[in-house]
């Protein structure tokens, strides 16, 4: 039944504390996830594995998405093969469970930032670098004739539950003070169904997932994103607070991402660069990041060649973006507040040094 | 302390070892320490774990405002009251299924397993087929068939399923009733949207009918073999008395029965408020989804399926305490 199978990381969770022994701390400079993750050969990384743009599965069985290249990524600087991944899809109820639990490594599915499930008393995630800013919308049919929130009054609102969305929803609507009904799924395929199927006047969630969803809709014309933001919705992977060394490695992967775009190295011509750079010693920066002289590596506790393997494994930030959910990709969404801070976007990764 | 006194003792009696008075309480008493033992181990065990993961049990969190809103409640709830008073209304929103589901399955249950002993072979036979195709397919699959394929299928606004007093819609069912004024107010239609005094949601009503409609099958069966176990010679003996069939069944049969139904019966209320839960499947607050939304803004994994545990506990004991004293009235009393 779907109930056991939800419980079962909660189950493991009490089962572990009802007869485990308390957790090993880390041991020095190694990372107890980390050597596990080494031990066991393959990242366990937890996605949606349904929202098409940020992780998705082909008909072939492969994973796609923004998402998905960030486990990739982390594979690539664990085990310099992108491919050593094993994904779980994961609902929004279940991700915290399953992450505290240890059923998955990471947690790279679209979730929002909050002080709450950063704090060691509410979920007490760790999180890494933020992957995606997004923002709150609504989305309804053409033919409804709504243009604004206030328009919803009185209506039924489909919103799928245990999500910041849900809550949301709420502070916005009684701010505005309309009434309305909120409906609420545990997975976002009932949710969409139930809007598909009319019983809701239209649909909340993040603006990117909104915009995603419509593309596998029958119609995808006929529906439109209000113009409101209600919220910011920063997408961030995360791990455990338990473990720094390992939440520090895939910080570090990600910012991997960032700079590699900062710098302009691309999936092409990465090889390329570190060809350079081992060619003119006078290129210290670059020499640094890519791991040609320094330790940087080391003291993470990966390989000293990771940089340029994430990098090949996946490309750069922009790259990623671009091939997922920019104008590659069906979602055409533009980069917006994701651009690189020297455009005046939110991307920005700290020196490598 | 008793003294072990030598085997060679000029009475005969067995040392203490071998005396049948004192062995059972010896190993009694090792079983109970041991048992004790695995319990503090266990507690013990649980309350350092939790400790060092953060997570030890704390309750403060139940009087803060919850920040969600539920679509229909019948405990007043909004997003600015606490989460106790969320949980209260799923727990009211649970109770409301189980108990409109219970009356409901046990009618439909009654009548489809009485029809199983009809002279009328097409009333046998259908009796026959709803039990055997209901209980083989999951309950999941029928709540998510009733409400995605037949209900979210009905037309809305003007065009729904219009009879005097009654409308089916896509947003519910709504029923003529008395409004403000103890006026009479039939359903009507107000910016496109159904307003009447008595309103069902279609999450409501495809979660009831699934549960009646999946539950009936199994309390069919309950009946069926009540009406089963009472010989043969009494249905003979009240035809030869000339009584007819549905007399028979009422007054002979069915008195004879109950007791052996009423046992079968408890088992199957039971299952229906656990099923209940099933509700989150197809969008209606019941006290599950309000827990589930509860830890996910909480994150107090632990307390809040320690609340979902006790509730359940509690609904299925209440129901087996009141099913336990039924069955006491119903026993033939010796005389």
């Amino acid at each position: 039944m779907r109930h056991l199978v939800h419980s079962l990381p909660l189950a493991l969770l009490l089962a572990g504390v009802l007869t485990g022994c308390a957790p090993e701390g880390g041991s020095g400079v190694q990372s107890a996830k980390l050597s596990a993750i080494q031990g066991r050969g393959k990242l366990i990384c937890g996605v949606d594995g349904k929202l098409p743009g940020f992780s998705f599965v082909g008909p072939d069985g492969t994973y796609t998405g923004l998402d998905v290249d960030v486990c990739k990524a982390v594979a690539a600087a664990v085990f310099a093969d992108p491919k050593k991944v094993e994904y779980r899809d994961l609902n929004s109820s279940e991700r915290f469970a399953a992450l505290a639990s240890g059923e998955v490594d990471l947690l790279s599915r679209n979730t929002t930032m909050t002080l709450s499930r950063d704090a060691a008393g509410g979920n007490g995630l760790s999180f890494a670098p933020t992957t995606f800013y997004d923002g709150q919308g609504v989305m309804t049919t053409k033919t409804s004739g709504i243009t604004t929130l206030k328009a919803l009054a009185g209506k039924p609102i489909c919103v799928e539950s245990g999500t910041t969305t849900e809550l949301n929803l709420a502070d916005r609507m009684r701010e505005l003070n309309v009434p309305y009904t909120p409906l609420k799924f545990q997975t976002g395929d009932q949710t969409y169904a139930a809007y598909l199927g009319g019983r809701c006047v239209a649909v909340t969630s993040d603006r990117s997932q909104l915009a995603a969803k419509r593309t596998s809709f029958p119609k995808p014309g006929d529906h439109v994103l209000l113009p409101d933001v209600m919220s910011k919705e920063p997408l961030t992977p995360a791990t455990v607070n338990a473990d720094p060394l390992w939440a520090d490695v895939v910080r570090w992967t990600v910012n991997t991402l960032f700079q590699a775009e900062e710098l302009g190295i691309t999936q092409a011509n990465v090889a390329a660069k570190v060809a350079e750079a081992k060619a003119n010693p006078k290129l210290a920066d670059l020499r640094r990041f890519l791991g040609v002289e320094g330790d940087f590596g080391k003291q993470l506790g990966l390989p000293a060649d990771f940089v340029p393997k994430v990098i090949a494994a996946v490309g750069n930030y922009g790259e990623v973006f671009d091939r997922n959910v920019g104008p590659k990709s069906p979602l055409q969404l533009d980069r917006g507040v994701n651009k690189q801070w020297k455009e005046g976007g939110l991307i920005y990764s700290p020196p490598f040094r | 302390m008793v003294l072990p006194s030598p085997p060679s003792a000029p009475d005969g009696a067995p040392p203490w070892w071998r005396d049948r008075r004192v062995v059972p309480w010896v190993v009694q008493a090792v079983v109970g320490l041991v048992v004790l033992f695995l319990i503090a181990f266990l507690l013990g065990n649980l309350v350092r774990n939790l400790t060092a993961a953060g997570l030890l049990l704390t309750w403060r969190w139940l009087s803060q405002p919850a920040g969600f809103d539920l679509a229909e409640t019948i405990v007043p709830f909004d997003a600015g009251m606490p989460y106790w008073r969320g949980l209260l209304a799923g727990l009211a929103n649970t109770l409301r299924a189980v108990v409109c589901g219970l009356v409901g399955a046990t009618l439909l249950g009654t009548l489809a397993g009485m029809a199983a002993f009809s002279s009328n072979g097409l009333l046998r036979g259908l009796a026959r087929i709803y039990v055997e195709v209901i209980r083989n397919i999951p309950l999941l699959l029928q709540l998510v068939f009733w409400y995605f394929v037949v209900f979210l299928a009905l037309p809305n606004g003007a065009a729904a399923l219009q009879l005097p007093g009654v409308v089916l819609a896509k947003s519910g069912l709504y029923l003529a009733g008395l409004a403000e004024g103890l006026r009479w107010q039939l359903p009507q239609l107000v910016n496109g949207v159904w307003q009447a005094p008595l309103r069902l949601s279609v999450e409501f009503a495809a979660l009831l009918t699934g549960l009646i409609i999946y539950s009936g099958a199994f309390i069919a069966e309950v009946v069926r073999g009540g009406i089963a176990a009472v010989p043969k010679g009494q249905w003979e003996a009240a035809a030869s008395l000339g009584l007819g069939w549905f007399t028979t069944l009422k007054q002979v049969v069915l008195p004879q029965a109950l007791r052996v139904i009423v046992p079968g019966l408890n088992t199957q209320y039971i299952s229906l408020a656990k099923n209940s839960s099933l509700a989150v499947a197809v969008g209606f607050s019941d006290l599950y989804s309000v827990a589930e939304t509860t830890l996910n803004q909480t994150g107090r994994a632990v307390e809040v399926y320690l609340i979902l545990l006790g509730a359940y506990l509690g609904l299925d004991l209440l129901i087996s305490a009141l099913m336990n004293g039924l069955n006491r009235l119903v026993q033939i009393r010796e005389r």
